[in-house]
């Protein structure tokens, strides 16, 4: 069976649309039916509107590309009014992304969000191009403890904490969100990286950093979801560079209850929908009935 | 809507570094409307925003400039090919809305979407100011659609030495419509703002999605972001916000 449950949540399949590449989803409907989607995970949301970040915006690598969008987004209440209102005919576990740069903007924008028709709460606390606050709750695992706990309390939906690969022991990460109260993970957000563009001998981005996705994250991702995989005892959603349904196989096999896909979404609108056939006829192929007999086997 | 991988009619330079490439098939596209365009399994990652140039019965055609890998990589395709198209994206121009006496000014690869605009243009007195830095190029395709064209070059080897900014005035006519590089959207923008003329332009900026969901190619308008691939790449003037 290529269904999954996620905390307590019923996926279809694996497969998950990442934060911030996939939007609302209205844009990627007109591709394929997105109800075929395990889930969407909504655009980075923060309790009021932010318009995000100036100067370019986009920058692409080796195998990868480069972003500092900043969080640009409607606002908590816009999100509710609209765009989850149309996310809800999608007929598809609903993940609200949510961000801020105070712990108390955190907990306004979930207590919103708590009696709407959402199915999982992905706490990013990740995010490489907010400043004040996201970067460093991502970083410091002490001040990631007391953030999670803090949104635990009030939080009464499942609570999957978005981990980032920055941070300065991404195990005890983990471990410590896992302590907090977390119900889930979901790792890797993008690498902190840079560029310079040579001609007007400058850093390429305003804010000098910028996040680094793409298939040249996915080694690394790969082995951060294999050892927190091996240190928690909550689900993992694995992401980082997906492009294949190959790439799908190898983050379940390292231990990722589900997967998300990211920049892949830019390189063909429908690469989810390849990744979940691949994902199924391989399951025929192998003999695999359902993907607990794969799951963690590395 | 599509997202097919298609076959390429034909890829000629037309003048140095800068390539007209035809792809078969038959689509219904409006003038500024653009297509994201990729070949390669993997390198580069990313599809590459490009303007139409042209549509006929039996193929598309673009224009592009050599500016990086993913333009290097589409100079080289030749007939049959695959190319992977998808498209037509962001909201073109309202060709039954613009009347009158109008000038279309373009820089450089801006020539593209302006010389498909001008034909579609039917109910149109059309001036064409066409800037280039060296050499003109497929301001011919287009001659016996416009009343006259004013060419300028940086270097002066054709027309007007230096910018075609310098010699419009954009009072003789009743709307501007332009596309090329910012610095000259700017000026021309600035320049009818003064003589309260209305002016559209076609902008240009990085892209990763093209359909509007990554918000990376955000552009500063009076009312608030927006992006250049979904809510434009056509704009009016009047409204856009530059950065200085």
């Amino acid at each position: 069976m290529i269904n999954v449950e996620l905390c307590g949540v019923s996926l279809k399949n694996p497969v998950i649309a990442a934060s911030g590449t996939f939007g609302f989803g209205a844009e990627y409907k007109q591709y394929y039916d997105i109800s075929r989607l395990g889930g969407i995970s909504s655009k980075g949301l923060t309790l009021n509107e932010k318009q995000g970040n100036d100067g370019i915006r986009v920058y692409e690598t080796r195998g990868g590309m480069m972003n500092s969008v900043g969080l640009q987004n409607p606002g908590i209440d816009k999100f509710i009014n609209t765009e989850l209102k149309v996310m809800k005919e999608y007929n598809t576990a609903i993940i609200a992304n949510v961000g801020g740069s105070t712990i108390e903007e955190y907990m306004a924008a979930i207590e919103r969000l708590n009696n709407e028709a959402i199915d999982i709460i992905e706490l990013n606390i990740s995010c490489p191009n907010v400043k004040c606050g996201g970067m460093a709750l991502g970083i410091n695992s002490k001040i990631a403890y007391d953030a999670v706990r803090e949104v635990r309390s009030i939080c009464k939906k499942p609570l999957m904490v978005k981990l980032s690969p920055n941070a300065e022991d991404i195990v005890d990460m983990a471990y410590k969100c896992c302590e907090a109260g977390a119900d889930a993970l979901s790792l890797v957000n993008t690498f902190k990286g840079m560029a310079v563009d040579i001609h007007r001998k400058k850093a390429v981005f305003n804010n000098i950093y910028a996040g680094v996705s793409g298939p040249a994250i996915k080694p690394m991702a790969l082995r951060m979801v294999h050892e927190v995989c091996k240190a928690v005892n909550i689900p993992v959603v694995g992401m980082g560079g997906i492009c294949s349904f190959e790439d799908a196989i190898e983050f379940i096999m390292v231990g990722a209850q589900a997967i998300q896909v990211g920049t892949a979404n830019f390189i063909k609108p429908d690469i989810c929908i390849d990744i979940i056939e691949g994902i199924e006829e391989y399951m025929i192929r192998e003999g695999i009935k359902d993907l607990s007999e794969i799951r963690g086997i590395i | 809507m599509i997202c097919s991988v298609e076959k390429t009619y034909e890829n000629v330079e037309i003048c140095e570094g800068v390539y007209r490439l035809s792809i078969k098939g038959k689509f219904d596209v409006k003038p500024g409307q653009f297509f994201m365009l990729k070949v390669g399994e993997v390198e580069p990652l990313l599809p590459r925003p490009i303007s139409v140039y042209d549509v006929d019965e039996e193929k598309i055609s673009f224009l592009y400039q050599i500016v990086g890998q993913g333009t290097k990589l589409l100079s080289k395709l030749t007939e049959n090919d695959e190319v992977q198209i998808m498209g037509p994206l962001g909201n073109g121009f309202d060709v039954e809305k613009i009347k009158g006496k109008i000038a279309v000014v373009s820089g450089g690869i801006g020539i593209a979407p302006m010389a498909h605009l001008i034909k579609k243009l039917t109910n149109c007195e059309i001036d064409l100011y066409a800037g280039f830095r060296t050499v003109d190029y497929s301001v011919d395709s287009v001659e016996k659609y416009v009343n006259k064209i004013y060419l300028s070059t940086e270097s002066g080897q054709k027309g007007h030495k230096g910018y075609v900014t310098d010699i419009i005035n954009p009072q003789k006519y009743q709307t501007v419509i332009c596309c090329g590089p910012e610095i000259m959207m700017k000026k021309v923008i600035s320049i009818c703002n003064d003589a309260k003329v209305p002016v559209y332009v076609s902008m240009e900026n990085h892209m990763a999605c093209g359909i509007g969901a990554c918000l990376v190619c955000t552009c500063k308008t009076k009312g608030g972001n927006k992006r250049t691939c979904k809510d434009g790449p056509v704009f009016d003037g009047k409204d856009l916000i530059f950065n200085d």
